[in-house]
């Protein structure tokens, strides 16, 4: 199963500067972010291409990180493409604590990030309707 | 409406106007009564033995009260919860506690006479600023285990002023109530009253629609030019307060119409001065701490126990005629207590919670500053990056669970700040925890 990186971060300026300098430093790419606010504090996601490297390189410039499962869900790259997988995840009682997506032009596909609670039924459910979930290897070069 | 009558300016003009040497004789008379108490105390009965007393006869002259040593909040604690009490459990009518120096807290027993002279020295101090019978009386101090709102509820009512027991809190209601029955005299601290009276135009009361004459300022220390300000912001006279809960709460010294130094009722306690580092007596005139001795209490009583509040007595007698001594408005403590719109709170209080709290570091900061006139306390942790789940949810539950524990002590709603690893100056030695950003 895939994983980010969740970073906790302060509300104030300069931190993305440094989580990125950092990332950069080693030479990690990556590949999609998304931020959880909560007014004072904030969770920084990132989706990188060496996880656990970039967690560690990040723990020693002293940040609180750690790694998350995420389900990284291929979808079509048309209208109703993102609509159908929702059907699915809903219709299943699959319920969605945070997501965030982006499309591969080159591939005319979308990709679909989501943390749920139960990630081995929701694997289950989503494969056995007809959606792939793309390998480690697979999100982390793309 | 409440008809004006003429203002007694004495509750008990006998003993407010008592000559000092028949004073001093009331005073060993009631040391060696106090004393008898003591012994009967398991916490007393070992220090006096020490100190060569185990009679009240051992107590010759008011000069022997320095033989007993100081009584301080931590025998306090460490006597919760009975090691102080003096009588049988059934005489006792009431309890009050409050903030001991850690999480567990000090308790203070009353039985019906202790209630009694509590509640007649709240008569005498609401005498004394002129306020009576005719008037409208709004307590806005908390109910409950804080002693100012029953304590002074108890002496109000036998003023025979009308009493709104509205506690502290819901702003918009203290206004309304204040226009719709006429309050003319309030008890609340300095912070508070300021923050009602923020609040007035937002909800359309204007200073005609009230007829407040006199507030009862305390539980926290403020200056002359604060009392000055909100005279002036409310057209009303303010007059200082000072109490304690150890001495029951407020009614320890007050302010008569002169606002010039706060009688201490020396009949009901003995007053001392004494300075805080050589714990040696200091002059009249000359800042000290306050050290009290109980002289009417019969469940709880205490031998020369220390304030840790700063002031000094006046020299010189006040025109007003009563013969007990004024002292200053409190200037600061001899301790680290911090006041919280009127709330006890010891930093320790916060170190012993925080500290058994895994997902945060070991290093933490006390942050108090004003929000409009209201002081707000923040409490500011590093989170702990080994115990970091990632999960947002988990820190707003941390922050929740760090507010609630804090509050079940320290009894105020702190607010909580989590930082970055690093996000805190690195604590070496005696670590500098606690910011307070308040003006003086």
């Amino acid at each position: 199963m895939a994983e980010q990186i969740n970073i906790f971060v302060e509300n104030k300026p300069g931190r993305l500067k440094t989580i990125t300098r950092v990332l950069a430093g080693q030479n990690i790419n990556i590949r999609a972010i998304e931020i959880a606010d909560r007014e004072r504090f904030g969770i920084v996601k990132l989706l990188v291409d060496d996880p656990h490297k970039g967690q560690r390189v990040l723990a020693e410039n002293n940040f609180a990180c750690a790694l998350k499962k995420v389900l990284a869900i291929a979808i079509d790259d048309r209208p109703g493409g993102l609509s159908r997988l929702t059907e699915t995840l809903s219709d299943n009682e699959i319920n969605i604590n945070d997501a965030y997506g982006f499309v591969i032009a080159s591939k005319k596909e979308a990709v679909l990030c989501v943390e749920v609670v139960d990630y081995d039924r929701a694997t289950q459910i989503i494969e056995k309707n007809g959606f792939r979930i793309l390998t480690d290897s697979e999100l982390y070069d793309l | 409406m409440k008809q004006e009558q003429p203002a007694p300016a004495f509750w008990d003009k006998h003993a407010e106007t008592i000559g000092r040497s028949w004073l001093r004789q009331h005073q060993i008379r009631q040391l060696r009564e106090t004393v008898t108490a003591a012994l009967r105390t398991p916490l007393y009965q070992r220090r006096l033995a020490k100190a060569g007393i185990t009679i009240p006869e051992d107590i010759a002259s008011l000069d022997d009260l320095q033989k007993i040593p100081f009584t301080t909040k931590d025998d306090l604690r460490e006597a919760y919860p009975y090691g102080l009490l003096s009588v049988d459990l059934k005489d006792v009518i009431r309890l009050h506690t409050s903030s001991g120096t850690t999480g567990t807290p000090t308790v203070i027993y009353h039985t019906q006479s202790d209630i009694d002279t509590w509640t007649d020295l709240i008569a005498r101090c609401i005498s004394a600023t002129g306020a009576h019978r005719g008037d409208v009386f709004q307590n806005m101090t908390g109910y409950g285990l804080f002693t100012g709102g029953l304590g002074f509820h108890y002496g109000a009512e036998k003023v025979g002023m009308l009493v709104i027991p509205a506690s502290t809190g819901n702003t918009r209601r203290q206004l309304l109530l204040m226009r719709d029955f006429g309050t003319t005299v309030v008890h609340a601290t300095p912070s508070y009253l300021l923050h009602v009276h923020s609040q007035m135009e937002a909800n359309g009361i204007k200073r005609s629609d009230l007829r407040l004459r006199k507030a009862f300022l305390g539980a926290e220390p403020y200056t002359e030019e604060t009392r000055k300000k909100i005279e002036a912001l409310l057209t009303i006279d303010v007059y200082n307060s000072y109490g304690l809960s150890e001495m029951n709460g407020p009614g320890v010294a007050f302010e008569c119409v002169h606002k010039n130094g706060m009688h201490v009722w020396e009949d009901a306690f003995i007053l001392e001065m004494i300075n805080p580092e050589t714990l040696q007596p200091v002059a009249d005139g000359e800042e000290g701490e306050i050290v009290f001795t109980t002289l009417k209490r019969t469940a709880t009583p205490l031998l020369r126990y220390r304030t840790r509040d700063l002031s000094f007595v006046y020299p010189e007698p006040c025109a007003c005629g009563r013969t007990h001594r004024r002292i200053a408005r409190i200037k600061g403590r001899s301790d680290d207590m911090l006041i919280i719109n009127g709330v006890n709170v010891f930093p320790s209080q916060i170190e012993e919670i925080v500290m058994k709290i895994p997902e945060v570091g070991t290093n933490y900061q006390i942050h108090i500053d004003k929000h409009g006139s209201l002081d707000r306390l923040t409490v500011r942790t590093e989170i702990y990056s080994k115990l970091f789940t990632g999960d947002v949810g988990v820190l707003e539950s941390l922050r929740g669970k760090i507010k609630e524990l804090l509050r079940a002590v320290i009894t105020i709603n702190p607010e909580i700040e989590l930082l970055e690893p690093g996000g805190l100056p690195p604590s070496e030695g005696k670590a500098k925890r606690v910011l307070d950003l308040r003006p003086k």
